[in-house]
């Protein structure tokens, strides 16, 4: 059997320059990067206090006397204080919307916009991308760097583009069968709602012209893939990348399905604690930080994601070198610390989706009311699910106690609830409630 | 044969039965029988009533979740020995029990009971066919409510 879930191809050759050179690549890229970010007001400070020179860089590793960025640090910068070219050289600008007030500006040099689309082809093509496909792009053209990012990436591979936009599903579905777009980009989650909507209009999400899709911008999961492949029948590759950075086009998926391919010529990627900020042990999952090697516009030197993942640098069956991240398993600001093991709501969200078929809602208790951490799950019970047999109801809360610490690793105590309950207690939005950080023993 | 008996799930905290029985009462319906099922993590509140849709919508609209089954009543001598002969005929043509109550209405001489089979239409025919009683809704309620 084949290796691959579709037939390998690669767009660039440098994605399968073998590790050593790759290494030496990134470290005079390196040099010439901490040379350009000089003026940068906040890396002039940040490396005088560091006291670390151009000349200083003599591999890949050198990377961990640099200083750290954060979101925080773009923020205090607002809006342009990390451009590193003149204004004039800008060819586009685009935004992140900040959850609070005013977006965070990224800046693109006429350079930038075409590593970007080259970045961009390498994952599209990995991800099963031909000149001969029609690819509906269903992500918001505007300030986020989702719509316009593919959409030249698409143009670079040769296929042809269909700029849907966000939004307006019937008018998707209309597109996608009168112009035969055969490849979907869009959020995960959008891409269930797109099947929704078609079975609603009587139309078989299966019958559709789509065959292969591109899903990123939002965490999601290996069962949630499965699950979009069962009901739009396609192919669907997972992509990843932020605006700070550059975009989508950091890393994504080719067809031996093992994780995502870094583009390590162009991002240098570390793993790290996000408490002590030091490397986590080979294949630990960590925060993942990134140094953008080759930027003009806005370069960042070790950019703190805040996501979670996993990085695996062995070789790859379909000859990329680039470092392979895992799904991004959660955001630091979610995570829990239970008995020393590093949990994330979204992972008991997905244990109980294997349980009750749709998204259930749940609140996470953590507490300590000894020496050892106790965590207790309370699930709502929904119609579907309850049964006036006392035994059934053991089951159901024996399986959502099983599937926790299949995903986990841990053990909870699940408490089944009525519903509305978690609501009318602590409002919707909210997933955990830890009595420790009450408590100041965390 | 059969009745429609709600059941409602409770979470484990005080006053947790208060909530559905002062729905019910504030709508004015009439508890036939109710039994409670609980174990340290949850509960499960077994209604019996006689306007069982209207009762199933009260108790969802104050955010109940709500689960209608088919219960069999069953009618034995309240003497010593009377449960033992329907048992008896039950386990004897194997007809499977997932639980039972009693009623909690007395009059004279005879107690009714409530079973929940896996399969009531068949158990409802095997008893039958060996003479026991069970109750059609109209006679139940006239029992219950005289
Ligand atoms: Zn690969």
């Amino acid at each position: 059997m084949s290796a691959f879930a579709f037939e390998n191809r690669i767009w660039d050759e440098a994605e399968t320059t073998p590790r050593d050179r790759l290494g030496k690549l990134q470290a005079r890229r390196l040099r010439e990067l901490v040379a350009r970010v000089a003026e940068v007001p906040f890396y002039k400070e940040a490396l005088a206090r560091a006291k670390v020179k151009p000349g200083d860089i003599k591999g890949p590793d050198d990377i961990r006397r640099l200083p750290f960025t954060a979101k925080e640090d773009l923020r205090q910068h607002y809006p342009l204080g990390f451009l590193a070219v003149p204004r004039s050289q800008v060819a586009r600008f685009h935004g992140s919307s900040g959850t609070t007030g005013k977006p965070t500006f990224v800046a693109y040099t006429a350079d930038d916009l075409e590593l970007w689309a080259n970045l961009c082809a390498r994952f599209l093509v990995a991800g099963g991308l031909r000149p001969e496909h029609t690819v509906q792009i269903a992500f918001g053209y505007g300030l986020f760097t989702g719509g316009f990012g593919l959409h030249y990436g698409v143009e670079k591979v040769g296929a042809s583009v269909v700029p849907a936009a966000a939004g307006n599903t019937p008018r998707q579905l209309m597109l996608m069968q009168d112009l035969q777009a055969d490849v979907l980009v869009c959020t995960p989650s959008y891409a269930l709602n797109i099947a929704e909507v078609a079975r609603q209009q009587g139309i078989d999400p299966r019958t559709l012209p789509l065959k292969f899709a591109h899903f990123g911008a939002e965490p999601w999961t290996e069962d949630m893939r499965k699950q979009i492949e069962a009901e739009l029948d396609l192919i669907a590759s997972n992509n990843y990348g932020l605006s700070e950075v550059i975009g989508p086009g950091v890393s994504g998926e080719c067809a031996a399905r093992n994780g995502m391919h870094i583009s390590e010529d162009h991002f240098l990627a570390e793993c790290v604690h996000p408490d002590t900020l030091e490397p986590v042990a080979r294949g630990e999952q960590g925060e993942l930080v990134f140094t953008t090697l080759t930027k003009q516009a806005m370069p960042l030197i070790r950019y703190r994601t805040r996501d979670i993942a996993s990085l695996d640098s062995s070789p790859c069956p379909c000859g990329r070198t680039g470092a392979r991240m895992s799904w991004v398993l959660g955001r630091t600001d979610d995570m829990l610390i239970i008995r020393g093991v590093n949990v994330f709501p979204s992972q008991i969200e997905e244990a109980l989706l294997r349980v009750e078929g749709t998204a259930p809602h749940y609140l996470i208790e953590v507490d300590r009311p000894g020496a050892m951490d106790e965590v207790t799950v309370h699930v709502e019970v929904r119609p579907e699910s309850f049964s006036d047999k006392m035994s059934q109801m053991q089951v159901l809360r024996d399986r959502i106690d099983r599937e926790i610490q299949a995903v986990t690793g841990i053990r909870a105590n699940v408490q089944l609830v009525e519903p509305q309950s978690l609501e009318r207690s602590v409002g919707k939005a909210k997933r955990v409630v830890d009595h420790r950080r009450e408590k100041g023993l965390i | 044969m059969k009745l429609n008996q709600l059941s409602v799930f409770l979470e484990n905290k005080p006053g947790r039965l208060s909530h559905p029985c002062k729905a019910l009462a504030e709508a004015g319906i009439n508890l036939l029988t109710l039994s409670l099922a609980d174990t340290q993590q949850f509960g499960i509140l077994r209604l019996i009533v006689r306007d069982w849709e209207k009762a199933r919508d009260v108790l969802t609209q104050a955010g109940c979740v709500v689960r209608v089954t088919e219960v069999v009543a069953i009618e034995v001598a309240d003497r010593p020995g009377g449960l033992e002969e329907v048992l008896k005929v039950i386990e004897a043509e194997g007809v499977n029990i997932e639980y039972m109550y009693a009623f909690t209405f007395r009059s004279h001489d005879r107690a009714v009971l409530v079973f929940r089979f896996d399969a009531p239409d068949a158990a409802i025919k095997t008893l039958q066919a060996k003479g026991v009683n069970v109750l059609q809704d109209v006679e139940l309620y006239k029992l219950v409510e005289q």
